[in-house]
């Protein structure tokens, strides 16, 4: 029995969730704890992708939840003992599935990118050295096994047609632990595609030199009508919002076009990217690990080859 | 108010990382280096201390080789550090890592505790939340920005399509993001000063943990690798290759 931790995000599943309730019921019977109000609507999208049960947990207003969360599921888990829980790795994931494992005093496998279910054996894929490495973890401890999985590691698709029983369940009180209390919510709002949903991705790393030096990041991408990619550095470094972070601790990205300007390469940007179809790097260092991943490599100075680009884009 | 810093020692990311091909853990040379994300609760914490008179305590877990990733901290101005040095802690879990470190932060004391979101070398991105849980704090975590009334500890909290105000009221932990704060560089005098300052190092039965993870690695493989790709030099028309294979993709 695989259970799957879904967030509701502005009244729908959010779509790692769906993605990981597509793998969870290839891995047998398929039932969802959904964190938020929910709409019907969202239930019987939870159907459609696979979910026999849903157990609905209220999301508190004015305050996080998660540490009441956390409480709620070990209380459904003692119920209904499920072998498995995927979890995504986004912000309100994270934080349940900190407290949960910490309460249950049972292990996390972080970072997953595949899960596979051989009788009693569960083995979670991992992957290190910026992707080029895989590691395979076996659970030693009982179930339940807890499992945090990357965004874009499985691809969503619809697979059931019947309702979701729908359980609502009551959130405790988190006592000091959950006393936390929200007093604003702020929405940052960027023009152009998504970073997640994008075909196309323009992104850009220390070797533009100085922030001003985006703006031909943003120039490449305006005509392509594609997103725009930062690795950490610059994010540091105050160049970009972190919004725009592509990477390990930023977002998973797979657009059947990347175009890496200035970007080394670093472990932890690959990690986020190297999935991508296409992967177009341009970079002064020869030996930048960027090349490795990419299907064209141009050993230049982005300062010369961007700006002959977009003059390039711009004429057609 | 009593702040404890959790930082990590980690092998150089500027140098390639290597498993251990019997134990399957990371090679851990004796020369470490602070991780770079640390900095940002190291900053954190010391303008909180000098704000409320307080102290900062690092508190760290892993191999202690020559120390030179605690001095960084210590050279920016922390108090003392309390490390868990263990052989039988060689490749934790986040959950028994999560155990260790609440440990020694309960033992020290605590108003308030700082660490970032995740390692560079490990990223299971869950420790700071299983602490808060063994320490039963409030977590506020993925803070952009942080800032101390009374008792009360506020963040903005980064969330997928903007961020949050949360508050809470001390005992509490604080999980920061890089650009929380800027980072200040070591003073010749801070660096001096580190030497000297205070490194406890205990053990986790100092501690009374008994290591136990609960999962073990199986197989190390290389990823199925990218059919290799075309490396030109620009000599003034790279830009025509990028607008041929934009073409072919069928993006323009």
């Amino acid at each position: 029995m695989a259970w799957v931790f879904i967030e509701d995000a502005g009244g729908a599943p959010a779509t790692v969730g769906l993605e990981m309730l597509t793998k969870a019921r290839q891995l047998g019977d398929a039932s969802v704890v959904y964190f938020g109000a929910g709409t019907d609507s969202a239930m019987t999208e939870l159907g459609r992708y696979g979910a026999g049960t849903v157990y609905q947990l209220d999301k508190p207003d004015g305050a996080l939840g998660t540490a009441a969360a956390a409480q709620a599921l070990s209380a459904l888990i003692a119920e209904h003992q499920p072998d498995l829980i995927l979890f995504g790795l986004t912000y309100t994931d994270r934080d349940v599935v900190g407290r949960l494992s910490a309460r249950l005093g049972k292990p996390i496998i972080s970072n997953a990118v595949d899960v596979a279910v051989d009788g009693d054996t569960i083995t979670v894929t991992n992957e290190i050295f910026g992707g080029m490495t895989l590691v395979d973890t076996v659970f030693v401890a009982d179930p339940p096994h807890l499992i945090v999985v990357r965004p874009k590691s499985f691809v969503a698709e619809p697979g059931g047609d019947a309702a979701p029983t729908v359980v609502q369940v009551a959130l405790p009180d988190g006592g000091h632990a959950g006393s936390d209390r929200v007093t604003g919510t702020f929405v940052e709002e960027s023009a152009g595609p998504k970073l997640e949903e994008a075909a196309v991705i323009v992104a850009g790393g220390r070797g533009l030199g100085s922030a001003d030096a985006f703006d031909l990041i943003e120039q490449v991408a305006r005509p392509l009508k594609a997103a725009t990619g930062a690795t950490r550095a610059i994010v540091d470094a105050g160049w970009v919002p972190y919004a725009k972070q592509v990477g390990q601790t930023g977002k998973t990205v797979k657009p059947d076009v990347y175009i890496a300007a200035g970007v080394s390469g670093a472990m932890q940007h690959l990690v986020g990217m190297k999935d991508s179809k296409i992967i177009i790097a341009i970079n002064k260092d020869d030996e930048a690990p960027i090349f490795s991943v990419a299907d064209l490599g141009i050993v230049g100075d982005l300062h010369q080859v961007l700006p002959k680009l977009i003059d390039a884009l711009k004429s057609r | 108010m009593r702040i404890a810093v959790c930082v990590k020692q980690i092998p150089d990311p500027a140098s390639p990382y290597e498993l251990d091909p019997t134990t399957h853990f990371l090679q851990r040379p004796a020369e470490q280096v602070l991780d770079d994300t640390d900095r940002y609760g190291v900053e954190m914490g010391l303008q909180l201390a000098e704000q409320t008179e307080g102290t900062v305590t690092l508190v760290s877990m892993g191999p202690a080789g020559n120390l030179n990733g605690i001095r960084q901290a210590l050279a920016m101005g922390a108090h003392k550090a309390v490390l868990i040095d263990d052989e039988s802690l060689r490749g934790s879990d986040s959950l028994t890592t999560a155990r260790v470190l609440a440990a020694a932060i309960e033992r020290e004391g605590f108003d308030l505790v700082i660490s970032g979101t995740e390692s560079t070398d490990g990223y299971s991105g869950v420790v700071p939340q299983q602490m808060a849980e063994l320490l039963g704090v409030p977590a506020l975590t993925y803070a952009k920005s942080v800032s101390v009334e009374g008792s009360t500890v506020k963040i903005n909290r980064q969330t997928a399509s903007g961020y949050d105000s949360v508050e809470a009221d001390t005992p509490v932990l604080v999980s920061v993001t890089a650009g929380v704060v800027e980072p200040r560089y070591p003073t010749f005098k801070g660096i001096m000063d580190a030497k000297k300052k205070t490194v406890d190092q205990f053990t986790a039965a100092d501690l009374g943990v008994a290591p136990d993870s609960g999962q073990t690695i199986v197989s190390v493989r290389p990823a199925p690798e990218r059919s290799s790709g075309e490396k030109v030099v620009d000599e003034g028309d790279a830009h025509l290759r990028i607008v041929t294979l934009l073409e072919q993709a069928k993006v323009i």
